[in-house]
């Protein structure tokens, strides 16, 4: 494409100001959370409204150019990662919260809006938004849309799709539509439940409307350490099979631990095979009968020492050491790859087994961390890139990982997105039909694939004939004012 | 279409009957039944379809079939009431999963051993398949969510007959589009839904109710309010509202040593007068009373007290009477509608067959009369909708008044809507005309 051309066209609309070609300030933006894969864009667009993205993807749409819309630039799959042909719009100007509407039990916001900030403007009024990544101090709401974002507290309270009432889009086209309000159930086809999490593939979020949650009464956690895994397990299964729903129930291995406690010495018990982290919160009579029950459920399973966090500083210690966990192995391994998959919880102690396993017959460190309620492993496989073919041996392991979680009846992702890395693992968990039937959707919302394409399938699906749309030369062309790329 | 009855026949081991009368879908007439037992079956039934063109209507056990428009073309009704096995319950990792033909009842029944419920508790019970296709809604879902959130993995079969497969059996998983939450309240308009996969939830030993009598729209707007933003966190908030007052009723859960003393202090909450029960009130997940037509209304939260005078307002601008019952917490309710001169007590018209409100349940007014008023009430909400921040959709009603007004509204992002239909469903073979937008 033309990429001097489309910049003076954006120039020209948006000020010169909001469009960046240089290319060493382009190079800002190579890659997001997942920095081994680097693109650098053709341009950069910063936008401040609605209409400047609209503006941004009409002139893309007429062009055929490819654009991706970047958060943060937090994410771990690569969902933000520009196209080297593409426009990449970045949204992180547009971070005001609009409205807070607390008998509606509802905010309003623009999607560069960090995650954090929102509980924080929530919180004198004894609210906050539940969906909760470890990285919500940087990363946007806007971004979370895409991911379908997750979080430690998603097991009780719900994903970033569940949180999401409201949504206004900029098609691919450049349209601007309404979806969704403050109310639930808007006539028609859930359109919000396509779009969350659907990773910049169906247009741009450009303001978002979530529910706010009610801040419990009661929050007591505590910190449970264990000879093994398995002990640990046990102790999860029975807290589930008691018919508790913990707001987290955490696990992390010895090599986590290890990890954990050089990088932030968060003093989790000597010796721990495995520790937990329980939460409970609720109304304070509630939590009150339903923590000694955890408690006893965790001595029962063999917990050699139960904390319980007397106050919240304590609590956010024990926090601590499980939401640095990704960064912390950096402490004990230069280099690494932080997986995430799904099984069933109740497969965990055999995953945990098979993972051991791969482990040992390859070498390769992997320390466990999860989100032990609802099965999410995030199994951190360690290599050091300046060996030769440790790289290469890590990535083999951390595939067998993924297709551990798939044989059990998982998911090779639960909260990080396909994005540009798992492309290729769509066809072990799903059928040519299945992809091809997801991809229907693709066709009705961006049928020229324009729309941060090349994420989450490996191979576009052709769409065919698209009634009502425009076809043949552009009329723009055809009277020589615009060239086409 | 002659040739295609014997490969309907094919496609489903025989099990294909020639429609009768009472197959019939808001007056039109489809010509065979069909009543595959499996996915495959489906896939062998919507391949001969699409290639006789022929249109398809699912049904479960027909509780809702009288929602929407009547579809444009009916050839064959396709009955999953066979598809109803219990495909597994991992009671371990609370899911469930389950024929579309199987009934709520029978799953909630499935899991109930094992102390675990499907959290959608409509007022109409039919199939798994029917409330995922209606998205149907009842009081725990200020707890649970609503069926799209509940929902964690589908198979579908296309227009064209191809199988296919999203979500899986984790509550965990963001891979790929979630076209369980897309199908989900598409009336049967994108695919025929053959199997879901539900997340469960543990039932909390201890359960109460709390019911307090409101006076006003202000008071039901006090009540409601007091516990949205109490931190019993109830599981469900209802309002039974009738002429100008009603009851509001929480549902209280949680540990069996707690929950008694979590409903005392939602009854000190609501006020003198409010009684702490250990059973739920009688009219619990029921309909509100109605003889003329059933609506459903969604809110904001905080628009409760304007919903209930645009009621009102609506009521004098059509001459019904109206009653609500809904989950004002979560922004959602029925209001339904009968004339004037209906006793009150349980005048509720059946509505199984799909012809609902013919104008003989009525009193007066009548035929053309009824289906005017209805029209006019309808209407008459929706012009007051920006003001309560929702919607008003016309799910029951007599003859006549689908002529008269839109069952669905007004639809932000139909085109989009249209462009998915075409997609999914380019013969429109399924449902065609029954849902927004005559989609």
């Amino acid at each position: 494409m033309d990429a001097s051309a489309l910049a003076a066209a954006l120039r020209s609309r948006l000020g010169d100001e909001a469009v960046i070609t240089d290319r060493q300030r382009l190079r800002t933006y190579e890659c997001d959370g997942l920095a081994h894969y680097r693109v650098v864009p053709a341009l950069v667009v910063l936008a401040d409204t609605v209409e400047a993205v609209a503006m941004t993807v009409r002139e893309c749409a007429r062009r055929g150019v490819p654009f991706v819309a970047r958060g943060s630039g937090t994410g771990l799959s690569g969902g933000a990662l520009p196209h080297a042909d593409g426009v990449l719009i970045v949204m992180s100007r547009m971070r005001e919260i609009l409205e807070v509407d607390r008998d509606s039990q509802r905010a309003v916001v623009e999607p560069g809006v960090i995650n954090l900030q929102l509980s924080e403007a929530t919180q004198p009024l004894g609210y906050y938004y539940a969906p909760d990544p470890s990285s919500q101090q940087v990363c946007s709401i806007g971004g979370n849309v895409a991911e379908n974002s997750g979080g430690a507290h998603c097991l009780k309270y719900g994903f970033t799709t569940n949180h999401v009432t409201g949504l206004e889009l900029v098609t691919p086209q450049g349209d601007v539509v309404e979806l969704g309000g403050k109310a639930p159930d808007s006539p028609g086809y859930d359109l919000l439940g396509a779009l969350v999490g659907s990773e910049g593939t169906l247009g741009i979020a450009t303001r978002v409307t979530v529910r706010l949650t009610r801040s419990p009464e009661s929050v007591r956690t505590l910190l449970a350490a264990f000879e093994s895994t398995d002990e640990a397990g046990a102790a999860v299964s029975a807290i589930i099979g008691a018919g508790v729903i913990p707001a987290a129930i955490e696990m992390m291995d010895a090599l986590a631990i290890e990890a954990a406690e050089a990088a932030v010495q968060c003093g989790y018990p000597e010796g721990a095979g495995a520790v937990l982290v329980v939460e409970i919160d609720g109304p304070r009579a509630d939590v009150e009968h339903v923590f000694d029950e955890v408690e006893r459920h965790c001595h029962e399973a063999g917990a050699f020492e139960i904390r319980i966090a007397r106050d919240d500083a304590e609590r956010a210690l024990f926090w601590k050491g499980r939401k640095s966990a990704f960064a912390a192995v950096g402490r004990i391994s230069p280099d690494y790859i932080v997986q995430d998959g799904v099984i069933p919880r109740t497969a965990l102690p055999e995953v945990l087994r098979q993972i051991a396993s791969l482990s040992t017959e390859s070498g390769v460190r992997v320390a466990n961390v999860f989100h032990a309620g609802d099965g999410n492993l995030h199994p951190l496989v360690l290599f050091d890139d300046s060996r030769e073919g440790e790289a290469t041996r890590a990535e083999e392991v951390s595939g067998a990982i993924i297709d551990l979680c798939i044989t059990h009846g998982g998911s090779i992702t639960g909260e990080h997105g396909v994005g540009a890395d798992k492309a290729k693992f769509m066809p072990r968990m799903f059928t040519d039909e299945d992809l091809d039937t997801m991809q229907l959707v693709r066709c009705a919302f961006d049928p020229d694939s324009i729309s941060n394409p090349g994420k989450v399938f490996p191979t576009p699906r052709l769409c065919g004939e698209r009634p009502g749309r425009h076809q043949g030369v552009h009329q723009l062309a055809e009277a020589g004012v615009a060239e086409v790329f | 279409m002659g040739a295609g009855i014997e490969e309907l026949q094919r496609a489903c081991d025989g099990h294909v009957t020639s429609a009768t009368e009472a197959d019939a879908v808001l007056g039109v007439q489809p010509s065979w039944v069909a009543s595959p037992a499996s996915t495959q079956e489906v896939a062998a039934l919507m391949r001969v379809a699409a290639e006789h063109d022929l249109a398809v209507l699912v049904r479960g056990t027909g509780t809702k079939l009288a929602w929407g428009n009547p579809p444009k073309r009916c050839d064959v009704v396709l009955d999953t009431r066979r598809l109803d096995t219990l495909v597994e319950h991992a009671a371990g990792d609370l899911i469930v999963v389950a024929g579309a033909g199987r009934t709520l009842e029978r799953v909630q029944q499935d899991v109930g051993g094992s102390s675990q419920r499907l959290g959608v508790d409509p007022p109409r019970q039919g199939t798994v398949g029917g409330a995922v296709a209606s998205g149907s809604t009842g009081p725990l879902r200020l707890r649970h969510g609503a069926v799209r959130d509940l929902v964690i993995g589908m198979t579908l079969v296309r227009a064209d007959g191809v199988v296919a497969h999203s979500g899986g059996k984790v509550v965990k998983n963001v891979a790929g589009y979630d076209l369980g939450k897309l199908l989900t309240g598409s009336f049967g308009t994108l695919g025929v839904v053959t199997e879901v996969a539900f997340r469960l939830h543990p039932v909390p030993a201890g359960q109460r109710w709390v019911v307090a009598d409101v006076a006003s729209a202000q008071d039901a707007q006090a009540a409601v309010q007091d516990m949205v933003h109490s931190q019993l966190m109830a599981s469900a908030v209802e309002l039974d509202w009738d002429d100008g007052h009603g009851r509001v009723g929480v549902q209280i859960e949680g540990h069996a040593d707690a929950a008694a003393g979590c409903a005392d202090e939602a009854r000190d909450l609501l006020g003198s007068g409010a009684t702490h029960e250990e059973r739920p009130p009688g009219w619990w997940d029921e309909e509100p009373q109605w003889t003329a037509a059933l609506l459903k209304v969604t809110h904001e939260i905080a628009g409760l007290p304007r919903l209930l005078d645009a009621i009102a307002r609506s009521e004098q601008a059509s001459g019904l009477r109206a009653a609500l019952r809904g989950s004002p917490a979560v922004g959602v309710g029925l209001v339904g509608l009968r004339s004037n001169t209906d006793s009150s007590g349980d005048a509720r018209a059946g509505s199984a067959s799909g012809d609902a409100g013919s104008a003989g349940h009525t009193g007066d007014p009548s035929g053309d009369g009824l289906a005017d008023a209805v029209a006019r009430f309808t209407e008459s909400l929706r012009d007051d909708a920006a003001s309560f921040g929702g919607s008003v959709v016309l799910l029951e009603a007599p003859t006549g008044v689908r002529e008269r007004v839109d069952p669905w509204g007004p639809v932000s992002g139909i085109d989009l809507m249209r462009a998915v239909k075409a997609q999914f469903d380019p013969g429109r073979l399924l449902a065609p005309g029954r849902f927004v937008g005559g989609i």
